[in-house]
């Protein structure tokens, strides 16, 4: 390993400043070049024995972040060299938090992409039995319940947080603050059971609508809308509502015309980071909406299918031969991560496009 | 049209605790006058609950009476929204609309109302009021810009501006030349000697030659000690207050001599 001389003494630090050491500094990529040759023994001694590329990556880290440490240590003094084990630390956690995102996405996309077809979009199962078929039926009860859920969520959730920042006062405000978030604590199970419960007085046991599903939705994004767009219309200066009362405009009219305009970007981001919090949800659907063969667009009328459930059943009851459900499965998951993904990009266009310009 | 606001016995409280007591005032149409003294002895606490903005904030209130031209403001049939529609204000950090254009900023009075208004008559008042918040020249050529894209002294300006487009009969200034520089300052003086031809202004400023220059009253403000209620030590001519003050502690504070 090459060694750097720096022409200027840091002379900050108290242990460096002892020795003749403090000059002498190893370049930037010494940990790299730490954790390669790491690596390299690593798949030495692997080959020795029996390849296991769990092991390899294991060894890679440690010897890496040892030898980097020993190396700065002898080198650099003490200071540098803790910096540089942190740094290593601090990679290497980020690495085993970025594994399972990583495997999940390509296992999802490498088994999905097979049966993302214009069949898998075009057509729905009636009357499928192997091969074939598609989703379009629980695309659109997706589709549709999702605008349903938020439908009821957004103007509840909106008005809920105006209230909270603008009107409410005492012990109404803490209990109301307090309910939203033991709302946000709830299981979506218990969510999908309620909503049951409340159709199941009405309607009868054994009860299945599509609206159904959009209540119990609507009870786990309430919580989510009501909080996001409480903390962005927190974030809208006191002087911009005192500069419209001083002009005499009434109050809810600050609100529509001033506040939320100067919040609209956060409120957006907000709204779409919801939606994508319950577009994925199985459970509430699974006892609320149950699913179907065939296309049934009416959330009003009996049974819908949805991606998640479609996707849950495709596994659980693949019939025979169970391979071609089972591709199924894994395409409608891919799709639901593709929603989700988009949806995320979609929250952040719109904080980029609807952002207050200061034209600077 | 300007009006005189007589203001008696005035106690002014944030929840329990009296932050200003017992002023009596009367400040007199078509003239500048000034408010000075120590900072936290109750200038800006005084001037907002002249046009009901101190009740926006939780908890506080106000006793006493404050009267322009016969008109109770603290009526039991008085409107705030009416009243502020009449007392205009400018704050001290310039706060124009964020989301709207230098043109809307200056409608916004109207705009945000819903007062019906003619394009071409809306395209005049807006002329109107920059030109005489003096401004006009600065931005005719980029009306549609964002009202943040403007230096801080014309954005004080444009807030003027959107002061006066709604026509007030009083315009009320809490410290407006305190974020800007002498030139932006001149600027908004000269302004408010034009201004008060038409206007009853009443500013608050930390800056002595300020008062001095431009206002024809003076209430001097101070406070015995923290968390005692500041009191109007000494309203009087501005020549007055500061050749010959009555009090004492009016004397001190405009010759520095002071805590
Ligand atoms: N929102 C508020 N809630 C509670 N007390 C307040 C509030 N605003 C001001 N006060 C108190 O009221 C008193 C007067 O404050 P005010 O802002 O009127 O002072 P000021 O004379 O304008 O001072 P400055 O020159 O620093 O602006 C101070 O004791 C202050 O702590
Ligand atoms: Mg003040």
């Amino acid at each position: 390993m090459s060694l750097q001389t720096s022409p200027t003494s840091t002379g900050a630090s108290a242990d460096d400043a002892t020795a003749g050491r403090s000059r002498r500094r190893l370049p930037q990529w010494a940990s790299v070049a730490a954790f390669l040759a790491a690596a390299l023994v690593a798949v030495l001694l692997e080959l020795l024995g029996e390849f296991n590329i769990a092991l390899v990556v294991i060894y890679t880290v440690v010897l890496g972040t040892v030898a980097a440490y020993v190396v700065s240590r002898v080198v650099e003094g003490r200071r540098k060299a803790t910096d540089r084990l942190v740094t290593c630390l601090v990679v290497s956690a980020f690495g085993i938090a970025v594994v399972p995102l990583v495997a999940l996405v390509w296992t999802v996309v490498g088994r999905g992409i097979e049966r993302l077809d214009g069949e898998f979009f075009g057509s729905s199962l009636v009357g499928i039995v192997g091969e074939g078929g598609g989703a379009y039926h629980a695309i659109m009860g997706t589709l549709i319940i999702t605008l349903l859920t938020t439908l009821i969520s957004v103007p509840i959730g909106l008005m809920t947080a105006i209230y909270l920042v603008e009107y409410g006062r005492g012990r109404l405000k803490r209990s109301i603050t307090f309910l939203v978030d033991v709302m946000t604590g709830i299981p979506s199970i218990v969510a999908g059971l309620f909503a049951y419960a409340l159709f199941a007085l009405f309607f009868g046991p054994g009860i299945r609508l599509g609206i159904m599903g959009a209540v119990a939705l609507s009870v786990l994004m309430i919580p989510v809308v009501v909080r996001s767009a409480e903390e962005v219309l927190k974030l809208v200066p006191n002087e911009l509502r005192e500069a419209a009362y001083a002009l005499g405009v009434p109050k809810w009219r600050t609100i529509v015309k001033v506040v939320i305009p100067t919040a609209i970007a956060g409120l957006g981001t907000g709204v779409t980071l919801a939606i994508a919090r319950v577009v994925g949800e199985t459970a509430p659907l699974l006892i609320t909406v149950g699913i179907t063969n065939g296309t049934n667009l009416d959330p009003f009328d009996s049974r819908m299918a949805s991606l998640p459930v479609y996707a849950y059943y495709q596994l659980t009851q693949p019939g025979v031969p169970p391979e071609y459900a089972i591709d199924r499965a894994w395409t409608a998951a891919l799709l639901l991560i593709m929603l989700v993904m988009g949806l995320n990009v979609v929250a952040r266009l719109i904080s980029r496009f609807f952002a207050p310009k200061t034209g600077r | 049209m300007a009006k005189r606001i007589d203001v008696s016995d005035l106690n002014i409280y944030y929840g329990n605790f009296l932050a200003v007591e017992g002023v009596n005032v009367s400040i007199e149409p078509r003239s500048i006058t000034a408010l000075i003294g120590p900072s936290g002895c109750g200038k800006s606490t005084f001037l907002r609950s002249l046009n009901r903005m101190h009740e926006v904030i939780p908890g506080a209130r106000v006793e006493g009476k404050v009267v322009m031209d016969g008109q109770d403001l603290y009526g039991a049939d008085a409107d705030p929204v009416d009243v502020r529609r009449q007392i205009g204000m400018v704050f001290q950090r310039p706060n124009p609309f964020p989301t709207m254009s230098i043109y809307d900023n200056v409608a916004a009075g109207v705009r945000l109302n819903s007062r019906k208004m003619k394009k071409a008559d809306l395209d005049d008042l807006v002329e109107r009021s920059l030109k005489g918040a003096n401004l006009w020249n600065e931005v005719k050529d980029r009306l549609d810009r964002p009202g943040s894209s403007l230096s801080g002294g014309q954005q004080q300006r444009l807030c003027i501006a959107r002061a006066i487009a709604v026509e007030p009969d009083v315009l009320l200034m809490d410290e407006p030349c305190s974020a800007l520089d002498p030139i932006s300052t001149l600027a908004i003086e000269d302004l408010m000697t034009e201004l008060k031809e038409r206007f009853t202004i009443v500013i608050v400023t930390h800056n002595m030659q300020q008062a001095a220059r431009v206002s024809e009253q003076t209430g001097f403000f101070n406070l015995n000690g923290v968390g005692q209620p500041g009191r109007l030590i000494e309203f009087n001519p501005t020549e007055k207050i500061f050749s010959n003050p009555d009090q004492k502690a009016t004397e001190d504070y405009i010759s520095g001599r002071f805590g």
